[in-house]
């Protein structure tokens, strides 16, 4: 039925509160005294109560985030352990919070210009969209699935090249 | 009164007060169990295998916190109140049948002629203690919650009343001026005729009965204060209501009379409504006198009031509650009108029907 059919509308108004009227007054009287809408409620808590529950058990049990979960940082290597990285600044340019700092280099290898002296992420400021990721040229920077992030003091959460540059 | 009568006794006595005492406390895990599966969760599970020791673990806190009284507060009344409010329910066990009879010892404690009331007059002292745990916490919160909650006692009280009045109604012999209200003969009525959910045998009188049962189902739950129905408490408007001030052991009589004030009314709803020990089928099985009957009609009597104490959780965790001028509402206006036009349909229809 459309919406702005007044026509249409009017019939179907009609015919609701026909059927109300219909109604037996013992039907309205059940209604009035939250009969029906009680047993409504309470079959549904019933069939609630043998569905498999949610629950993980904490310390046992972790959760694992789906594939591309966007969690904590961490800078690529490559085959021979050098950092990926050549100190572009794509990503602190892409980054909308502006959490990345970073400061180049001269490059002691001969295959590249630069590479980070310095390469720092505020994850209090982070608000993990992954620009950064997008805009590597070098496929360097990845956000993991790790999510458990736990820190005593904010300086914690600045994370230098340390410990942003590790295996997978 | 002979010594073996005296055993007698306090045998029944262990059985009344292990029903009573084992399963309060296990309704604090059984609620919580009940609970966390209409909510999708597991519930407690780390206290003892599946979380059976949680009350242990509970009880165990609460007596070794310290128990603070309000320097503002009346003193003798503070911890006066929390007894009065345990032991009311405890003492409605006393003319309860928790069984059939073995030998010709009935499962009773006393066999009073007029159960009926003095039941109806123990369970209206519970009131007492939430108005005085209120007002002598001198607690603005703690009074505002123990006035709502002795209206709503005293309300729904009036409903409860003639919702058993009307029980009495089906079961007792009109006939008899001297006949018993004693709550061993409504059961054995109903062990003769049927449950009194089912008008006790009488055609006309199952709507009545249908409908006095769902009356004293409402009232239970506002009686125990439970979901819909728990103005005594509502910790979004008033703190913790009643029990703002309580801590420790003063808290937890509060909380543990609460459930054994359920356990009793379950009991009661199920002698009054279900047929109490009996079962359809093995009456006569139960009624042969032998300890092994006796035992059984205890389970099955046990295994009511535990469906009965579902039933109440299963209710708490799907409504919503009241608001207070709801509350009123339907207890003055709609509760209490129907029970009367019930009572009156029975003695009516005991007049003119009965065959």
């Amino acid at each position: 039925m459309a919406q702005n059919d007044p026509a249409a509308m009017e019939a179907a108004r009609a015919q609701l509160s026909g059927g109300l009227k219909a109604r037996s007054a013992f039907t309205r009287f059940l209604t009035a005294m939250y009969v029906p809408s009680v047993l409504k409620g309470m079959a549904k808590t019933f069939d609630w109560m043998w569905r498999k529950p949610s629950t993980l058990q904490y310390p046992e049990e972790r959760h694992i985030p789906r594939k591309g979960y966007r969690g904590e940082h961490r800078l690529k290597m490559d085959e021979q352990g050098r950092p990926k990285c050549v100190a572009c600044y794509m990503c602190a340019t892409a980054c909308p919070a502006e959490c990345i700092t970073i400061v180049a280099q001269e490059a002691p290898w001969p295959d590249r210009d630069k590479v980070p002296a310095k390469f720092e992420i505020d994850l209090l400021k982070c608000i993990y969209c992954g620009m950064c990721e997008e805009a590597c040229p070098c496929d360097a920077i990845e956000l993991t699935q790790t999510f458990t992030q736990v820190s005593t003091t904010r300086a914690e959460k600045i994370h230098g090249i340390d410990r942003l540059l590790r295996p997978e | 009164v002979t010594l073996e009568s005296w055993l007698w006794f306090g045998g029944k006595l262990v059985v009344v007060l292990g029903i009573v005492w084992t399963l309060g406390p296990l309704l604090t895990l059984y609620e919580r169990k009940v609970s966390a599966w209409i909510q999708g969760r597991v519930g407690p599970n780390r206290v003892g295998p599946k979380g059976f020791l949680q009350p242990v673990a509970d009880v165990i806190k609460l007596v070794f916190k310290e128990m603070v009284i309000p320097g503002e507060a009346d003193k003798i009344l503070f911890l006066v109140a929390p007894i009065i409010t345990a032991v009311p329910p405890m003492l409605a066990w006393a003319v309860i049948p928790f069984g059939s009879t073995i030998g010709t010892h009935g499962l009773q404690l006393a066999n009073l002629n007029i159960g009926v009331l003095f039941l109806m007059s123990v369970l209206s002292v519970a009131v007492y203690g939430v108005t005085l745990g209120g007002w002598s916490s001198n607690n603005k919160y703690s009074l505002l919650g123990s006035l709502r909650a002795s209206a709503q006692l005293i309300s729904y009280e009036l409903t409860l009343g003639l919702t058993i009045l009307s029980v009495v109604m089906i079961t007792t012999d009109k006939t008899n001026p001297e006949a018993s209200i004693g709550l061993q003969q409504i059961v054995m009525h109903q062990v003769e005729h049927g449950w009194n959910l089912f008008g006790g045998g009488q055609l006309w009188a199952v709507p009545s009965g249908i409908v006095a049962f769902f009356l004293m189902w409402t009232c239970a739950l506002a009686e125990n204060n439970r979901l819909p129905f728990d103005m005594a408490e509502c910790e979004a408007e008033l703190v913790g209501g009643y029990h703002t001030e309580y801590s420790s052991m003063g808290f937890s009589l509060f909380m543990i009379s609460e459930y054994i004030a359920m356990v009793t009314m379950s009991a009661l709803i199920v002698t009054l409504f279900l047929g109490g020990w009996s079962f359809p089928g093995l009456n006569g099985f139960l009624l042969t006198g032998t300890w092994l009957a006796g035992a059984a009609s205890v389970g099955i009597f046990v295994g009511k009031i535990v469906f009965c104490l579902f039933c109440y959780l299963w209710i708490r965790w799907t409504l919503p509650r009241f608001r207070y001028d709801q509350i009123m509402q339907l207890g003055w206006k709609g509760l209490l009108p129907l029970a009367m036009i019930n009572l009156a349909v029975l003695a009516v229809g005991g007049v003119f029907l009965e065959g």
